[in-house]
């Protein structure tokens, strides 16, 4: 079978990776709807900062797949996109990065002190 | 309409891969084992990097690798041999490899009396970013036929490297490598991590990268 790629999105191959993510936010969910005794999850929220290491339109793609058969069946998925915010050590102050060298726009200097845009979070749910 | 509920929760989607990372973290620390993360893309050299310093060091210091593939055990059967042991896991097509996959070849392979665990990642320049191994560091490679401006292109994973090895060195001049241009784009998209250069083939800045490994072992008890 030829690979799936449908046109204009991500193909299931390269969600791979997301897929796996995915399906750690639905387990997730489910544990804590289980808990409260919801009876579905309506909407998950995520999280998910740019340095994060997954793909937001990806996450989006894969997620219907993973919600099969899962109290998440048929939910809508929601992302945040959390911006990478870093701190210059020289002039301590925060500033967001605009390439993938953050160089601070006052001095210049890459830094290395990233404060947020790692995150990968599972939020909120919406039960029902 | 039926009633909603919202829930907040705000916890690390991977938070069960994060527990067991922890808890393979407190088993390294509890041996007196310092745990590598290796990561490149495919082709970077890994597989040659380690041959070549299981052979130089695997005499003076107890070594254990954990390879990790798509598919084959083709790395683990080049890797034997040299004095260490190695278990080979098959992700069978997992970009990366998690927690639980490290935890699932440490019973197979054993701790006991080792002082370096080597874990080689399936080769990605993406996926391995994600997910914390236990590791105490995290080695990226990037070889110089793979284009100066690689860290530029994948700064996600070179974001969390705690040393950069630039390698195949000795092909620098063959593939017209511009040494300058490629450590300049290292040290601006990863500022926090050291960069050595090396060749696994002919040896060349291999010492340091063992001076490098020989300063974060823990003391032989």
């Amino acid at each position: 079978m030829a690979p799936v790629t449908p046109s204009g999105g991500p193909g299931l191959q390269w969600a791979v990776h997301e897929v796996s993510i995915c399906a750690a936010a639905v387990r997730a969910a489910e544990a804590k709807a289980r808990e409260l005794g919801g009876r579905r999850i309506a909407v998950l929220r995520l999280r998910i900062g740019a340095l994060a290491g997954v793909v937001p339109e990806a996450m989006e793609f894969a997620y219907p797949v993973v919600c099969r058969g899962t109290l998440a069946e048929g939910s809508r998925l929601e992302v945040e996109h959390v911006p990478v915010r870093c701190l210059c050590a020289s002039c301590e102050a925060e500033f967001e990065p605009k390439a993938a060298v953050y160089a601070c726009p006052t001095c210049g200097r890459p830094s290395a002190k990233i404060v947020s845009g790692r995150e990968l979070e599972l939020a909120q749910i919406e039960l029902e | 309409m039926e009633e909603r509920k919202i829930v907040d929760i705000a916890q690390a989607v991977l938070a069960e891969n994060d527990r067991m990372a922890a808890t393979l973290r407190a088993d390294f620390d509890r041996l007196g084992v310092f745990c590598l993360n290796v990561m490149s893309s495919p082709g970077a050299g890994k597989t040659a990097l380690l041959e070549r310093t299981l052979s130089d060091l695997a005499g003076e210091v107890p070594i254990g690798v954990v390879v990790g593939d798509l598919a084959t055990d083709n790395d683990a059967a080049r890797l034997r041999g040299k004095g260490a042991r190695v278990v080979q896991v098959t992700t069978d097509g997992y970009c990366h490899l998690e927690a639980n996959m490290v935890r699932a070849a440490l019973d197979a392979l054993g701790l006991d009396g080792l002082r370096l665990l080597i874990v080689e990642n399936v080769g990605n320049l993406v996926c391995p970013a994600t997910h914390d191994l236990g590791e105490h560091a995290r080695v990226v490679l990037f070889s110089v036929t793979e284009g100066e401006d690689k860290p530029l292109k994948y700064p996600t994973l070179f974001k969390t490297a705690d040393l950069v090895l630039v390698t195949k060195i000795d092909l620098a001049e063959a593939v017209e490598f511009r040494r300058d241009e490629a450590l300049e784009a290292v040290r601006g998209v990863a500022p926090q991590a050291d960069v050595l250069e090396v060749s696994a083939k002919t040896g060349l800045g291999l010492e340091r990268w063992y001076e490098w490994l020989r300063r974060r072992l823990q003391p032989e008890r």
